[in-house]
């Protein structure tokens, strides 16, 4: 039923949405949102505070319900009633602005949880993954410590590690470097375009105009729950077609 | 003031025959203990499931836990005791309610009930609290990893929210043991039941009040020291709840 004629087509997105719509009561938080992020593509998406940028990417997920449009995640409606979302999401990376390593277990823990829990890998397999991927974000010597024993972007690194640990077939990125000091976000943007550059398909909400020139094929702008632009990096940051793209660039390019 | 002053009371023989007053405040002592301890622990284990039901995104399931803690708190323990002793024996179908009356140690299982009941209310409000201090992030992540509501509750949210209301459970586990005292409302032979008992043998109230006060004060520490072990056991290294404090510590802004 998931596979009706979108796998006619030669490359079926990885992510697809729309006409995404979504209100508290009479507040309209976004609509008509439609876009697309291909296998291994990189979409970056940006726009004002507020926009409703981290609210579109956890609907990807489903960790927020919309009520209008659809979305699929190869080729899985996440609105369907009849989806099991936690599988979904088992093979779907998430990485949170604040983070969100679970406290009161350790670094490697935090690695197996899900593993060992959702897709019931066995400890000893689950845990060699962990630590391949602590010494891929250079982490492995943290193994035992305990998440708030480490720096912010030492966090976020392990909070990356522990998305890939469940092997996703896409990674959703919801400003990973806003709550970080300046001098840690490069180290959370290099693990990012080391994971880019080896395929991994991704959807970045961030601010980061120099990672998305840098790594980003696509740049979504989005404004006022509006989605004003879709369209390649170059042609972004080249020729802004819209004006409040344009106005959004200059006053974050010069600042 | 005209008293005279005996501590030689104690190893006198109590006129209910079963020893001597040391050996009375003895018995009330191990009532006390043992019905704190046994409405302790169903009131945690109450307290747990209630609270966790009114954080539930399930409608039905948190009014559910809304409506049990709002009947079971605003009703006073007094009456509570009472209507387990004397209301819902006679309410309940008649086999029922005669295995109440005659079943042994009535007045320590009612205890038992009325003081879980009313305190699991409390405890509910407590894991409300911690569940619900938690931001909301740490279920997203949880979730976002495939964990279902269950695994996200078991495994990430509940061992963070009891380490968080350590320190009130604490003052809810001293309130059990100085409330089980309204027992002897209901016939249990408890450390009060026994202190009140002794005086009106005797005749020695500032003797037997004596003792009995430091007896509660003594349990009441050992709970404290308990607890506090308890916590530093539990404590997770590098995690505080003043985390402006713990930034300064690792150095950032």
């Amino acid at each position: 039923m998931e596979k009706d004629e979108k796998t006619d087509e030669k490359a079926p997105p990885m992510i697809l949405l729309d006409k995404v719509g979504k209100h508290y009561g009479n507040f309209r938080v976004l609509s008509g949102c439609s876009m697309q992020v291909a296998k291994g593509e990189v979409v970056v998406v940006c726009g004002p505070s507020g926009s409703g940028k981290s609210t579109l990417i956890k609907c990807v997920n489903g960790l927020e319900p919309f009520q209008e449009g659809e979305i699929f995640v190869n080729g899985v409606s996440v609105g369907a009633a009849s989806t099991d979302l936690s599988k979904l999401r088992s093979h779907v990376g998430m990485v949170f602005q604040n983070f969100e390593l679970f406290p009161h277990m350790t670094i490697l823990e935090n690695l197996t949880i899900a593993q060992i829990k959702v897709i019931k890998r066995d400890k000893a397999e689950a845990e060699q993954r962990a630590v391949e991927l602590l010494h891929r974000v250079g982490l492995r010597i943290h193994a035992t410590r305990f998440p708030g024993q480490l720096s912010g972007g030492q966090q976020q690194r392990v909070a990356i590690a522990r998305a890939l640990a469940m092997d996703p077939i896409c990674m959703l990125f919801d400003e990973p470097t806003s709550a970080l000091d300046p001098e840690m976000i490069s180290e959370v943007l290099d693990v990012m375009t080391e994971l880019a550059q080896d395929g991994m398909t991704m959807m970045c909400v961030t601010h980061e105009m120099g990672f998305a020139k840098r790594v980003a094929h696509r740049v979504a702008f989005i404004d006022q729950g509006e989605i004003v632009e879709d369209v390649s990096k170059d042609e972004f940051f080249d020729h802004p077609r819209s004006e409040r793209a344009a106005q959004f660039l200059s006053r974050i390019l010069h600042h | 003031m005209n008293y005279n002053w005996n501590w030689g009371i104690f190893l006198e023989a109590s006129p209910d025959g079963t020893g001597s007053y040391l050996y009375t405040l003895f018995l009330g002592t191990r009532w006390t203990i043992a019905v704190s301890l046994t409405a302790w622990v169903a009131a945690l284990v109450m307290g747990g499931v209630v609270g966790t039901l009114t954080t539930l995104p399930r409608r039905g399931w948190a009014m559910l836990g809304d409506a049990y803690i709002e009947f079971f708190r605003n009703i006073p323990l007094l009456v509570q005791m009472f209507l387990w002793f004397f209301v819902v024996p006679e309410i309940v179908p008649e086999a029922i309610g005669t295995w109440m009356k005659q079943t042994p140690n009535s007045s320590f299982w009612t205890a038992v009930v009325a003081l879980a009941f009313f305190t699991s209310t409390r405890i509910a409000v407590q894991f409300r609290a911690g569940i619900l201090s938690q931001a909301r992030g740490q279920m997203m992540a949880a979730q976002a990893l495939g964990m279902t509501l269950t695994q996200s509750y078991c495994y990430v949210i509940l061992p963070m929210a009891f380490r968080i209301i350590l320190p009130p459970l604490t003052s809810e586990f001293m309130n059990i043991l100085k409330n089980s005292s309204v027992a002897m409302a209901v016939g249990l032979m408890e450390l009060t039941a026994q202190t009140r008992a002794m005086q009106e043998f005797s005749f020695q109230v500032f003797e037997a009040f004596t003792v009995s006060t430091i007896i509660y004060i003594v349990i009441n520490m050992v709970i404290v020291f308990g607890m506090r072990r308890l916590e530093r056991w539990l404590a997770v290294p590098g995690f505080s709840f003043d985390r402006g404090a713990e930034a300064d510590l690792r150095g950032g802004a």
